[in-house]
């Protein structure tokens, strides 16, 4: 697994509260993981801080799984 | 109320309403950036007595309705209050018309700066808000968005829609410890309202239960309360300070 979703899951595990296990590349935030359109916002602008990137809002939207997120920063890095 | 510490941003406060909705946060404590859309030296004055005052202070020139310049505006007031835990959407401008002679520009115009501009400015300072999960946003919406006023239908307009948007946002951002409220003034004596004879004053004074026209600082205390901790089971709300006007 690539570093970077290392880092990301390291994120979404401390601000959703989940278990590691459940974080994978095809888990849904909503569905999987449990949140909310706000704690999906809020996870973009922790990953923003965290890489250093800006998701335009269309981008952000397009963000449903764990893999969605992985796959755009690394596309941007 | 006690407001040590805060940080603020009040829109359209170099004048009126929003010069003493400036003025009454740093009493209470806070630090404010002044926004104001073209009188720097009025703007100037009041962050000079805001700094007499002990307390952390500049102006911001930015038209609320130009989404860039609003950006801008937030992020130049954080970075230079170092937070932003209240925003006061006060801006507001009137271009009074029977519907039948209403031009569009000056419909939009007015929706543009009272609607939009309260819009742009949430948008901006909710990401700061929801990371320090503490937040007081205040929209000056005012009497007639409640009761309606032949030949303000732009500006009744806009002030209504400032009703709806506070309710939404409030509910939108609640999990996060920001409240949301509204301030409905009746009529205050500014520059807005300078305009009215003596006679039409006292006879408005007359529709009044509390036999008065109101003053900025009528505004500016409530405003300071929904600012404060001693609100904070108070969102989604819009507060009346019209003397009992409307009610
Ligand atoms: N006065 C009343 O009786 C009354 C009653 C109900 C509600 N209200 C509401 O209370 C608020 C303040 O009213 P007021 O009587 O204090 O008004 P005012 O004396 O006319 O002052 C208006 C303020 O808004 C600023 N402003 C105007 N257009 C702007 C823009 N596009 N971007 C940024 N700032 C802008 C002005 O800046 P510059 O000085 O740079 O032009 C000024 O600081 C308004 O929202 C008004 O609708 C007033």
């Amino acid at each position: 697994m690539s570093d970077v979703f290392e880092r990301v899951k390291n994120i979404i595990v401390e601000r959703l509260g989940v278990e590691d296990e459940k974080v994978t590349m095809e888990a849904t935030f909503k569905d999987d993981l449990g949140a909310d359109s706000l704690d999906v916002v809020e996870l973009v602008m922790e990953l923003e801080d965290e890489f250093g990137l800006q998701f335009s809002d269309e981008d952000s939207e397009k963000i449903v799984t764990v893999g969605d997120a992985v796959k755009y920063i690394e596309s941007k890095l | 109320m006690n407001l040590e510490g805060k940080k603020a941003l009040v829109t359209g406060a170099s004048r009126g309403i929003g010069r003493e909705i400036a003025l009454e946060l740093a009493r209470c404590g806070a630090d404010v950036v002044v926004n104001y859309a073209g009188n720097e030296q009025l703007a100037q004055e009041v962050v000079e007595e805001i700094r007499k005052l002990g307390k952390k202070s500049m102006a911001i020139r930015a038209n609320v309705a130009d989404s860039q310049e609003v950006e801008q505006m937030v992020k130049e007031a954080i970075d230079y209050l170092g937070g932003l835990h209240i925003l006061v959407n006060n801006a507001g401008i009137t271009r009074d018309q029977l519907i039948v002679r209403m031009k569009e520009s000056e419909w939009d115009e007015v929706l543009d700066v009272n609607l939009k501009g309260v819009f742009l400015t949430t948008k901006a300072v909710t990401r700061q808000m929801m990371k320090q999960k503490q937040g007081r946003i205040i929209n000056i919406s005012s009497i007639v968005g409640a009761s309606g006023n032949a030949g303000q239908a732009n500006y009744v307009a806009a002030k209504s829609g400032i009703i709806g948007l506070t309710k939404t946002t409030a509910k939108e951002l609640a999990s996060r410890n920001i409240t949301v409220n509204a301030v409905a003034p009746g009529f205050i004596t500014t520059d807005m309202t300078s305009q009215l004879t003596e006679d039409v004053k006292n006879d408005l004074a007359k529709q009044i239960p509390l036999g008065r026209l109101g003053e900025p600082k009528d505004i500016a205390k409530t405003v300071a309360f929904l600012s404060s901790d001693n609100s904070s089971y108070i969102t989604g709300q819009t507060i009346h300070v019209n003397g009992g006007m409307y009610m």
